[in-house]
């Protein structure tokens, strides 16, 4: 039998992720919560202090964003090791560049959805008026969780053996993903006050560099991580 | 094109410093049924996983008709198909869908062979997740999957484990047909009488090393002479 192209490998792959996390969402729901719960403890922290709040407010959402995403990212290959599905999957066979591509893309639209609710949170809580076009805003989270989503699912692969992956993922992952979750932050300041010194489109620019390094080096490691 | 399915020469495979797996000499023709037995930490499962290209050799040779597992993993695995000890399914997702996964990263359309293939292993398609499944559900679904692969080796880890009387019944035939399309079969199981009838040569591991290779039927008298007692 000849060996399915690889893009369609990939989109089998995004397919079946899709579906799993559909059918257990209860958990991906439980994570947005525990997400918009973290963020309420940050403002808590800060006080009642609205001009305080606003001024932090982008560094408090994608941090939020941040540790929220080791628990999805974690989630997406444990799913895979239960009862050796990975395994399974690999023997099919599956091109490990398939497989990394299709879970990076399908934890991206989670995290892109789960950066949505947290902003939407964000805006009310702190007291937030957009500055400028939604889709702008809805470009920088997309980068942005493009940012987290491909190095996250390279090591959450990494980490899924170790035994103790949600100390090992956060680990390994948060220092890699400084600089694009910088530019994160300062994109989505910019986002929501007036963009004065044209900085917006730097800290854009910063971002999709990131997110180029991150996709195209991460998917080459990755068949490292499954070798054996 | 090798006519050997399994061809091995020396093979090893280390953990840290323990030898698993030591100076094995395989020569599987295709279509052959090959019994592997062994009391519990034994090589057979080690043997079995090299063998699927899951684990690489630590020494020695090992060809899957005539392809190295190491640096033509991907084509030596689209010849073959595994039913390990875990079932491999995605708990989320129904028997369906999980058939249905593997069909397509086949690059195969016809879904429509679903239905037939759990009818092979006596299941309903049933729209709950596997999650809800028995042991014993999930090794039949396993044992679907493995079908839907069309192998042309195939390699079974305790075929008989987690099922019940009928269970049995239904992997004989399970592996009479496997026989019947010209599969090459490698079992390793702990019901040595019962397999060795479904065998043309049986492979008796000890301490990671074979300490007896001959006919299946001489199996559980090998067993004896080594082990003092039945199988």
């Amino acid at each position: 039998m000849s060996p399915l192209p690889l893009q369609a490998q990939l989109l089998a792959v995004l397919r079946k992720d899709l579906l799993v996390e559909w059918r257990g969402r209860s958990r991906a729901i439980g994570v947005v919560i525990y997400a918009l719960i973290l963020l309420l403890l940050l403002s808590f922290a800060i006080g009642p202090d609205t001009r305080a709040l606003q001024a932090h407010a982008a560094g408090y959402i994608w941090l939020t964003v941040l540790t929220a995403s080791t628990l999805l990212l974690a989630q997406s290959f444990t799913n895979e090791v239960e009862g050796g599905a990975l395994e399974a999957l690999l023997l099919l066979p599956t091109s490990p560049v398939a497989l990394y591509y299709g879970k990076a893309l399908a934890n991206f639209g989670v995290l892109f959805g789960l950066s949505i609710a947290t902003v939407a949170f964000g805006v009310v809580l702190c007291d937030l008026s957009l500055d400028g076009s939604p889709w702008t805003l809805l470009l920088v989270l997309a980068l942005g969780c493009g940012g987290l989503a491909a190095p996250g699912t390279l090591y959450a692969g990494l980490t899924v053996r170790t035994g103790a992956q949600q100390l090992m993922l956060p680990l390994l992952m948060f220092p890699l993903v400084v600089p694009s979750l910088l530019a994160a932050v300062k994109a989505t300041a910019l986002c929501f006050e007036p963009d004065v010194m044209g900085q917006l489109g730097s800290w854009l620019g910063v971002l999709a560099a990131f997110n180029a390094v991150y996709w195209a080096l991460c998917g080459v490691l990755f068949i490292k991580v499954v070798d054996e | 094109m090798s006519t050997l399915a399994v061809e091995a020469s020396d093979l090893g495979r280390r953990f840290g410093r323990r030898w698993s797996l030591a100076r094995v000499e395989l020569a599987v023709p295709q279509g052959h049924r090959l019994l592997i037995v062994g009391a519990n930490g034994s090589g057979k499962t080690t043997l079995v996983r090299t063998v699927a290209t899951l684990w690489a050799p630590s020494r020695g040779t090992l060809r899957i008709f005539g392809l190295d597992p190491v640096k033509q993993r991907f084509q030596a695995r689209q010849q073959l198909a595994l039913l390990s000890h875990q079932p491999g399914l995605y708990e989320d997702l129904s028997g369906t869908e999980n058939l249905a996964l593997t069909l397509r990263m086949q690059g195969r359309r016809d879904l429509d062979a679903i239905p037939g293939l759990l009818d092979a292993v006596q299941l309903d398609a049933r729209p709950d997740p596997v999650r809800t499944y028995s042991a014993g559900m999930r090794k039949r679904l396993a044992f679907a999957r493995l079908l839907a692969q069309r192998p042309r080796l195939a390699l079974i880890d305790e075929p008989y484990g987690q099922l019940d009387p009928a269970g049995f019944e239904l992997v004989d035939g399970l592996l009479d047909r496997l026989h019947a399309d010209g599969v090459t079969t490698l079992v390793a199981s702990h019901l040595v009488g019962r397999a060795a009838q479904r065998a043309d040569e049986a492979l008796l591991l000890e301490e990671g090393q074979v300490r007896w290779q001959g006919p299946a039927g001489d199996v559980t008298r090998a067993w004896k002479a080594l082990h003092g007692t039945d199988s």
